[in-house]
């Protein structure tokens, strides 16, 4: 990753095209191995199949935090201060929340049939709606403070608040969940004994959203930069403005320099 | 005589919207400097660039021989600022406000009393500061600037809302900071209100400065 | 504390040497020597207090705020069918949590008086001293609040009373890490015209393990089976270093260059 410059990309054109095309097509792979080839779940049935959405947005989410808390801390960390740190971490918060929401509900559409609920307060869901709404607000916050220096350092400061609390959120409530209530409603780990097509569909669905992951921050750190860009043109015409008027109200054009002796 | 500011080319932002578009300014030591121009042209905000309270988003600034660009916290024992409003606690009377700040500042507790008196707000030392009038306000904030003691002073429009006996004392103030070798710069819509200081102005016009000339008299 | 020194501008700045070129003019005064990060929190916390008795925004208007959650809790919770007394435990920290808000945002709002910032920021009180002692005060506050709406609940609730030292000992961390966390948010948000409404979603997710273990701890007090109320304790300490340091490091760079 080339994240230094202040504008731009973060992948080269060529990159992020393949990245598209290659998320495409794994998506396409996945479609397919997911609903035909896979067979049905001997337990699970077809309500099986969601899994192969649902675990690959549950990494992509962890991911995505992940990079968000890195680059808020490169973003901090004065030798490495750069904007682009700031823009990748706002663009992998972004998509971390979109995925962190697709997991809850998927997981939900999948709960209904095989737990016969919508919810049921499992610590590792417990802690991913959580996690949800931590960095759904680390998102309101970074939209309050715009894309200001002081903006960013803030923005950095919440992330790494965020990131620093997700172990202490997991670990209580996977605690309480474990001390007060031994799993009733469901015993089945989620990869029992995966294997053969269903194992490969698994796989695909992470590669697919990983690399759809990698495209989805690519884009969104571009149209960021495009932002700044149109914000530093605005700030240029707004200064030519202001000194156009400065101009025509009079006065003599000249720096106010050192006073004549 | 060594610069106490130099600007050039600064661009400041509030918001996005450029405050400062291309300020260029040099004040010497001991010079005292009455900044003037229309509602909006820049002068609070230049004030609080050279305080570090802002930061500069392009251009050059040196204040005190510190780059603000670099640092912009290094200098800030050196100003003594007013702003528009004193930045007291109003549930604190006015004796509190400026006991916490000589203690924040560092200063001596006696110099508190000084400041009371210069000020003329010994009769109310014990009023909440959310309880005084704007003159007495404005007051209370030229006290907390005086016990700063910096040798570059800062003023916002440090005339408004003062009476006859305010003004004298603020006068006597600035008199004594330029015999003391301070340099000073006020911001100002009434420049003939620097009566008995040598100054020299400089108009803002549209976040920038534009015009120099001699107001000495 | 080499993170701490990059984090926070306000010690780092310290040793700052002056650029070449211009010369200092005029004899510049000695950077006066910091106060020690405990006069700095002292002298705030006092200031925080005595503003507090002052105008008695705590007393006045949030801890009548948190009685009347209580009530509510009974409306919603059938007080006849003994929901209130087991549930009691944790709905007194959710009245504390949503108590806190109020009280932590006041805090930092008395400092977001117009030009108090600027002020501040040309003294030598450096942000971390700021940021403890606002986080003591608003402490002091919330355990004033709690030393009323404990009885209130014992009463209301039919609550019988117990383990007092574990409830101390959940209740001391537990108060902290919520002015903490809520205190370091608030100076996140300030400056922005939407800090009191964007408040309680950053805080709230960010302290639900604080409910969780100090509901838990209490629970065990109450049920006098302190056994396992220790590890959550424990647990409580941790949130509460952990946010404490987050701010003493951090609140430099949140605090400063605000609009």
């Amino acid at each position: 990753m080339t994240a230094t410059t202040g504008t731009g990309r973060l992948f080269s054109v060529r990159v992020e095209a393949a990245l598209g095309a290659a998320a495409a097509a794994a998506f396409g792979a996945l479609a397919v191995l997911g609903l035909a080839v896979a067979p049905p779940d001997a337990v699970q049935g077809d309500a099986q199949r969601i899994m192969y959405l649902h675990v690959p947005t549950a990494w992509v989410a962890y991911l995505a935090f992940g990079v968000t808390a890195l680059a808020s801390g490169l973003y901090l960390w004065p030798r490495t201060r750069a904007v682009a740190w700031d823009r990748l971490a706002g663009a992998s918060a972004e998509i971390g929340v979109l995925c962190t929401g697709l997991t809850l509900a998927l997981g939900s559409l999948w709960g209904r049939p095989i737990w016969g609920v919508w919810w049921a307060w499992d610590a590792r869901l417990i802690t991913t709606a959580v996690l949800f709404f931590l960095y759904l607000g680390y998102l309101a916050l970074r939209r309050v403070l715009g894309p200001t220096e002081a903006g960013a350092r803030r923005a950095a400061v919440a992330a790494l608040v965020a990131f620093v609390d997700v172990p202490i959120v997991h670990f209580s409530v996977e605690w309480w969940r474990t001390l007060h209530q031994r799993a009733t409603v469901f015993t089945p780990d989620l990869s029992p004994s995966i294997e053969g097509v269903m194992a490969l569909t698994l796989w695909v669905g992470v590669l697919a959203f990983t690399l759809g992951y990698l495209a989805l921050v690519a884009l969104r750190y571009r149209i960021a930069g495009l932002e700044a860009a149109r914000d530093a043109a605005a700030l240029e015409r707004a200064i030519a403005a202001r000194v156009a008027a400065a101009a025509a109200a009079g006065g003599t054009v000249e720096p106010a320099g050192v006073p004549a002796p | 005589m060594p610069t106490v500011v130099r600007c050039r080319r600064v661009v400041c932002l509030l918001d996005g919207y450029p405050a400062l578009a291309g300020v260029d300014l040099d004040v010497e030591d001991g010079e005292v400097v009455v900044l003037t121009g229309p509602n909006g042209a820049g002068k609070t905000t230049l004030l609080r660039l050279l305080a570090g309270l802002v930061p500069p988003a392009r251009g050059e600034v040196v204040v005190l021989g510190h780059d603000l660009v670099a640092d912009r916290r290094a200098h800030r024992h050196l100003i003594g600022f007013v702003g528009h409003d004193p930045g007291v606690y109003d549930d604190l009377t006015v004796a509190e406000n400026l006991r916490l700040r000589a203690r924040l500042l560092g200063a001596a507790r006696e110099r508190v009393d000084g400041a009371l008196a210069r000020a003329g707000l010994e009769t109310c030392t014990a009023v909440p500061a959310g309880r005084l009038s704007a003159g007495q306000r404005r007051r209370l904030a030229l006290a907390g600037a005086w016990l700063a003691d910096a040798p570059l002073v800062l003023l916002d429009e440090p005339h408004a809302a003062l009476d006859a006996d305010g003004r004298a004392r603020l006068d006597a103030w600035l008199a004594e900071a330029v015999a003391g070798g301070r340099t000073v710069l006020v911001a100002t819509h009434e420049p003939d209100r620097l009566r008995g200081v040598r100054a020299r102005e400089v108009v803002m016009v549209g976040g920038q400065t534009r015009v120099t000339a001699g107001t000495g008299r | 504390m080499s993170a701490g020194a990059a984090l926070s501008p306000g010690r780092s700045g310290r040793g700052g040497a002056p650029a070449a070129g211009a010369a200092p003019a005029a004899a510049p005064a000695d950077r006066p020597a910091p106060l020690p990060l405990w006069r700095e929190v002292a002298l705030v916390a006092a200031k925080d207090l005595r503003i507090e008795r002052r105008s008695r925004v705590t007393t006045g208007q949030v801890l009548p705020f948190a009685l009347v959650v209580v009530v509510l809790f009974a409306f919603a919770l059938d007080p006849d069918r003994g929901l209130l007394a087991r549930a009691a435990p944790g709905l007194f920290w959710v009245a504390v949590l949503l108590a806190g808000l109020p009280a932590v945002n006041r805090s930092v709002g008395v400092e977001l008086a117009p030009g108090v910032r600027d002020q501040l920021a040309l003294t030598r009180l450096d942000p971390s001293g700021l940021f403890v002692g606002k986080v003591l005060a608003v402490v002091v506050e919330l355990a004033a609040l709690q030393a009323v709406l404990g009885p209130a609940m014992v009463v209301l609730y039919d609550v019988r009373p117990g383990g007092a030292a574990v409830l101390a000992a959940a209740g001391v961390p537990a108060t902290v890490a919520v002015a903490a966390a809520g205190t370091l948010y608030a100076g996140l948000a300030a400056g922005t015209r939407v800090r009191e409404t964007l408040l309680p979603l950053l805080v709230l997710p960010v302290t639900s393990p604080v409910l969780l273990a100090a509901t838990r701890a209490w629970e065990d007090a109450l049920a006098r089976a302190p056994g396992d109320a220790w590890g959550w304790v424990a647990m409580l300490w941790v949130a509460a270093v952990t946010y404490l340091a987050a701010g003493m490091l951090a609140f430099g760079a949140v605090w400063e260059d605000g609009t």
